[in-house]
């Protein structure tokens, strides 16, 4: 499974590159600048979290490197097309779970013959062994989030986006993914830019967390994560380095306040 | 699955499982007997007590007069012998065949008409707002030009079909299109589904529902126009059809067949929506677990 999902990262030198990104948009009161000069780079296999209050960007950022929208100045380089992973599961209801999987390998030009087996895969991965003939709807709020994963990871794309894919689970549910999330990363090699607003989820999943202040979005600062894999939400050098990035965090948002 | 290199907590499946097990909703049926007494039992009373007022009405004495209201005896009676002189089934072949051909040809035109006007703006300008107020345009308005036009034959029976069940067949794709959400399609995209092949693999099955309700209508406005377009042409030549079996009633001064006629118009019309048009809608919805059961 992890050879096959894995691809050949060290050809490149990164899975994302973003270099002096702006972006603007047009509003009645004028140009609007959401995101400034950001520059960025996700290295193979690298697991980075953007994190950020409301009104940072986090999501045009996103749309920006998965190839939705483009960018008013600046540059954005991928390697190969992003998977997208959103806040809402996004699966078509009209289709049973294990189709939903093999629309994504279909799109992406693979056989018909191989499709379910690799679909069923996919499925086991995610521990989701028998969910093939399920509909959307029929499954809980973490599965669902689950299946999204197992479609996102079926386009075999070396670069995943996640915007706050967990943000609208339970606590034990959002735990249970974060340690799922954690043993595919490091059993596919895959890169992962993923976007929160949960310091602690942030610092919990990253071996690097960039923190965006906000309006308009900008790198403030960026902190290395070295605390070894696997880790727990309540683990101690966890809360500390959160508190930590939480204090830059609302300075950040108290500038806001000043003026 | 390479289990030897799993970094998380062991007991994290479990609780993965645990957790899958209890937020899954258990499946249930509803037992025969409750179906029964919920969906049966209350329109064979509604029938019952028709039939009970409608023979009271005569029994008393209160509508005394036969060519104004036959009796329930009668109109049984018109039904007999139609069926026995094994005619019955003739009249509604000829009109549901008409219908059901009618209502193909419009769904052919119908359909990409719709996608038109959902898709490309300047078409949605130009003929949108005319194609939803069509819908409010009673077709029997359609028989006199389709006569004039076509003359009275079964092309102008199509005619008249055709104008009726178009625009609503266009306009119910129209909004299953409108109401595809966003997500969607940026989903769809994300996966490399753009252009055809977005509109292919997402957008028109999401717009299923509201292309469903749309043929649902389509099929109700079908049958109306074509029993209008029947009792106008009404040549022997043509084919009897329940149109023309209700004309025929009229001249012929008969008010058991006129009862039985408009029943029969009734009852295919229910028949087909109840048969094709409401298992299509519900398994639509129930697929997308839209249908909450009541």
């Amino acid at each position: 499974m992890a050879t096959t999902l894995a691809k050949a990262a060290e050809s490149v030198e990164y899975a994302a590159r973003l270099e002096q990104v702006s972006k603007s948009f047009a509003t009645p009161g004028g140009q609007q600048l959401v995101l400034d000069d950001i520059t960025l780079d996700v290295a193979p296999g690298e697991f980075v979290t953007l994190l950020g209050a409301s009104g940072c960007g986090k999501s045009t950022l996103l749309n920006l490197v998965a190839g939705l929208d483009r960018p008013t100045a600046g540059s954005i380089t991928t390697d190969g097309r992003p998977a997208l992973m959103f806040q809402e599961h996004a699966l078509f209801p009209w289709l049973t779970a294990g189709k939903n999987i093999e629309l994504a390998l279909k799109l992406r030009g693979v056989a018909k013959s191989e499709r379910r087996g690799r679909a069923e895969e996919l499925l086991e991965l995610v521990r989701l062994k028998g969910a093939y003939g399920k509909r959307v709807h029929e499954l809980s709020g973490g599965m669902r989030q689950r299946v999204a994963l197992a479609r996102a990871l079926a386009q075999e794309s070396n670069l995943l986006l996640m915007d706050e894919p967990f943000a609208a689970l339970d606590a034990i549910t959002r735990d249970v993914l974060h340690d799922e999330l954690t043993r595919i990363w490091s059993e596919t090699g895959l890169s992962v830019l993923f976007v929160t607003h949960n310091v602690r989820e942030a610092v919990r999943l990253a071996q690097r967390v960039v923190l965006l202040s906000s309006r308009p979005g900008r790198v403030a600062r960026e902190w290395d994560v070295d605390i070894p894999q696997p880790r727990r939400i309540e683990d101690a050098p966890v809360a500390e380095l959160s508190l930590e990035i939480t204090e830059v965090l609302r300075g950040e948002i108290r500038r806001h306040g000043q003026h | 699955m390479a289990s030897t290199e799993t970094k998380t907590s062991p007991e994290s499946g479990s609780v993965e499982a645990g957790l899958d097990a209890l937020e899954t909703a258990q499946p249930g049926r509803t037992p025969f007997r409750k179906t029964f007494v919920d969906k049966v039992v209350p329109p064979i009373t509604a029938i019952v007590v028709v039939l009970v007022v409608w023979q009271g009405l005569i029994t008393l004495k209160i509508v005394a007069d036969p060519t104004k209201l036959p009796t329930p005896g009668a109109v049984w009676h018109a039904f007999r012998n139609d069926w026995l002189q094994g005619k019955l089934l003739g009249y509604i072949w000829t009109s549901v065949s008409r219908g059901l051909l009618g209502f193909c040809l419009a769904l052919l035109i119908g359909t990409p008409l719709g996608l038109l006007v959902a898709r490309v703006r300047f078409v949605r300008a130009a003929i949108g707002p005319i194609l939803s107020g069509l819908q409010s345009l009673p077709s029997v308005a359609w028989v006199p030009p389709a006569v004039i036009w076509l003359g009275l034959n079964n092309s102008m029976m199509y005619a008249v079909i055709l104008l009726g069940a178009v625009p609503s067949i266009a306009n119910g794709l129209v909004s299953g299109v409108d109401q595809v959400p966003p997500l969607f399609l940026r989903a769809g995209r994300t996966m490399g589904a753009r252009g055809l092949k977005g509109t292919w693999h997402v957008t028109l099955p999401a717009a299923l529902p509201g292309y469903v309700a749309g043929m649902k209508q389509g099929w109700a406005f079908s049958w109306r126009s074509l029993m209008a377009a029947e009792i106008i042409a009404n040549f022997p030549d043509l084919g009897t059809g329940l149109g023309q079996l209700l004309e025929n009633a009229r001249t012929a001064s008969d008010m058991a067949m006129v009862f039985e006629a408009i029943l029969l118009i009734l009852f295919v019309g229910i028949a087909i929506d109840l048969l094709i048009f409401s298992p299509l809608e519900r398994w639509v919805l129930r697929s997308r677990g839209l249908l909450v059961k009541g």
